[in-house]
């Protein structure tokens, strides 16, 4: 097949890639979205399948290769619950991140094979692009791998710091420079492989001090950097899907990033530097606090209370997530619905460790996604509300955030559940959330405690509203 | 005529074809550095560019509530790195580079069919209210 012809079907993949991000502006038309990915994708790899000169034993190699990726992935995707999302996303960013890496390094080998030079001597722009395609590479590697531990529990979530962090960071992304000068200087298979060392040192050191709560983030900024690490091997090998492509995953990322920057009141820089969660602040208010007088309730009260209402808004936060609630909580809707009460879901955009996590958990518990609310499109609901029922989230619905200018987390936007009739906080503990800050909400006249697992504390109303 | 004259003639001709192909070839290289005045590099950047700025709209027009399955879905579609590892696979004569497009190839893959399959079950939760 003609160059020019591959290059076309290469153009007509992104159009559909495009098509398929185009889908997911409405549940509705998000699965024929899919659907178009999919399509492109095989597109794509039926156009380098029939690409002129492919010996066979590299035919068998591909065939191989694509059995084998093909039934892990298709096996892992079947398998994974659906609570263990962020880290699955997180590791495929890790293989994305990998994959480029191993590119760089075939194309370093076997230039011929995409034109960009002979072995040794490759094209100068092309050495800076491989380097650099690389580097982003390899960081995304290793700082996905640190993301998938802290989200699987392998490591703990808490932010790790050491004296002098940023000035080796400095230091280190300054020596991956100079090394990316003398790899396009020289072309040297061992700069190259020492810069990937370098680039994966970096990704660990990069991601450590960032505690488990600002994941959506860090997750979100990896997606970010595998997408440009996929743009600049295109670069190198001059292929048109794959910087388009790369273009589109890298925009993705960043903008997610940014709406859970915002969703924080916190500056992407903040975020990197890490540490956040850490202040001793927290146990001194806690420590000042005490005293004052706590409401709780048990299973009973709250589903009295919830039976009397006519408007109840659900808060969902990780706890939900981590104590597999949504079962329990959509059942305790479906209650409710039954007895004439309205029931409503308002999700902040930072919930959960990735984004658009709690839309997912609640999706796969059969809630309907129109009775699902953004914070901007609930807050002002929350007046009309008998009863909030807040279950795993914290921080986030802190008055803190308008009120306290000295607080931590002031400034964030907070879904204002402090406005309804009545709240109804399950909580395992008295425990402040992740920002280490005092919830003011807790000793609110109008606010009930409900100690206990969110799951089992969930099924006992249930039990009771069935009386 | 004889055979001589026609050999010379047809040297003579041949000679003259050689002089006209070599004047040709003269021009087009004379004209090639003005055609390929632009870096092919320069058009790559544009798409790129142009790419970015589509990313970025269709983006922001995501639901907020599926931004769990952008995450997956990108993860699937910047896999089309195994274009990349592929033509190293398939096209190298260096084992190393083969080696390498192996792994490339095998890890692009587990993305491709984990990241759309994921997305796939995914969005097949969200549904609608019965009415």
């Amino acid at each position: 097949m003609s160059a020019s012809l591959t290059s076309l079907l290469y153009l007509i993949a992104a159009v559909l890639f495009i098509l398929a991000l185009r889908g997911l502006s409405h549940p509705e038309t998000s699965r024929r979205g899919n659907l178009m990915g999919m399509s492109g994708m095989a597109v794509a790899v039926l156009a380098t399948l029939v690409h002129a000169g492919m010996h066979a034993s590299g035919y068998l190699l591909i065939v191989l290769g694509i059995a084998i990726g093909g039934s892990v992935g298709a096996v892992v995707a079947r398998r994974i619950a659906m609570t263990a999302l962020p880290q699955l996303v997180a590791a495929f960013h890790s293989l994305v991140g990998l994959a480029a890496v191993f590119v760089a390094a075939a194309a370093l080998n076997a230039p011929q094979a995409f034109g960009i030079g002979t072995p040794g001597h490759l094209y100068v722009e092309s050495l800076i692009e491989m380097s650099i395609g690389l580097a982003i590479g390899a960081i995304t590697f290793s700082g996905s791998i640190i993301a998938f531990a802290k989200l699987q529990g392998i490591m703990k979530g808490n932010p790790i710091t050491f004296m002098g962090q940023h000035k080796l960071n400095a230091t280190l992304g300054a020596a991956l420079a100079v090394l990316v000068i003398l790899f396009v200087a020289t072309g040297a298979q061992a700069i190259f492989w020492i810069i990937a060392l370098l680039a994966i040192a970096l990704g660990f050191l990069l991601i450590i001090p960032i505690g488990g709560a600002d994941m959506p983030v860090v997750v979100s900024m990896l997606n970010s950097y595998s997408g440009w690490a996929a743009c600049g091997i295109g670069f190198t090998i001059q292929n048109l899907a794959l910087i388009i492509t790369g273009a589109l995953v890298g925009a993705s990322g960043a903008i997610l990033s940014y709406v859970m920057c915002k969703g924080m009141n916190r500056s992407i820089i903040n975020v990197l530097l890490g540490g956040f969660g850490t202040d001793s602040g927290g146990a001194a208010a806690a420590a000042a606090t005490g005293d004052r007088h706590v409401k709780h309730g048990n299973a009973e009260d709250a589903g009295f209370i919830m039976k009397n209402a006519s408007k109840v808004i659900v808060v969902p936060g990780y706890g939900m997530a981590v104590a597999q609630a949504q079962h329990a909580l959509r059942e305790m809707a479906d209650t409710l619905k039954q007895d004439g009460v309205e029931v409503k879901y308002a999700i902040h955009p930072v919930a959960g460790r990735m984004p658009g996590h709690m839309n997912v958990l609640l999706a796969e518990a059969n809630v309907p996604y129109d009775e699902v609310f953004e914070l901007e499109e609930i807050n002002n609901e929350f007046s009309t509300a008998d009863v909030v029922y807040v279950i795993g989230a914290n921080d986030v619905t802190n008055p803190a955030a308008k009120t306290d200018p000295k607080s931590p987390i002031y400034g964030m936007p907070i879904l204002e559940v402090d406005k309804a009739k009545t709240v109804l906080f399950v909580k395992r503990s008295m425990a402040s959330g992740y920002a280490g800050v005092e919830n003011e909400l807790f000793f609110r006249p109008n606010t009930m405690m409900l100690f206990g697992d969110a799951k089992k504390m969930t099924e006992e109303i249930v039990q009771s509203l069935d009386h | 005529m004889n055979p001589n004259q026609l050999a010379d003639q047809a040297h003579a001709l041949a000679t003259q074809a050689d002089a006209l192909a070599a004047k040709l070839h003269a021009l087009g290289t004379a004209a090639a550095p003005a055609a390929a005045a632009v870096n092919p590099f320069v058009f790559l950047l544009a798409i790129f560019l142009m790419a970015c700025f589509v990313g970025y709209y269709v983006v922001w027009n995501v639901t907020p509530a599926l931004h769990s399955p952008l995450m997956a879905v990108t993860n699937g579609i910047s896999s089309v790195i195994i274009v990349g590892a592929m033509l190293a696979t398939g096209l190298a004569t260096s084992h190393w580079a083969m080696a390498f497009g192996f792994i490339a190839v095998t890890l692009a893959s587990v993305n491709i069919f984990g990241g759309f399959l994921v997305t796939q079950r995914m969005l097949a939760m969200f549904k609608k209210k019965e009415k």
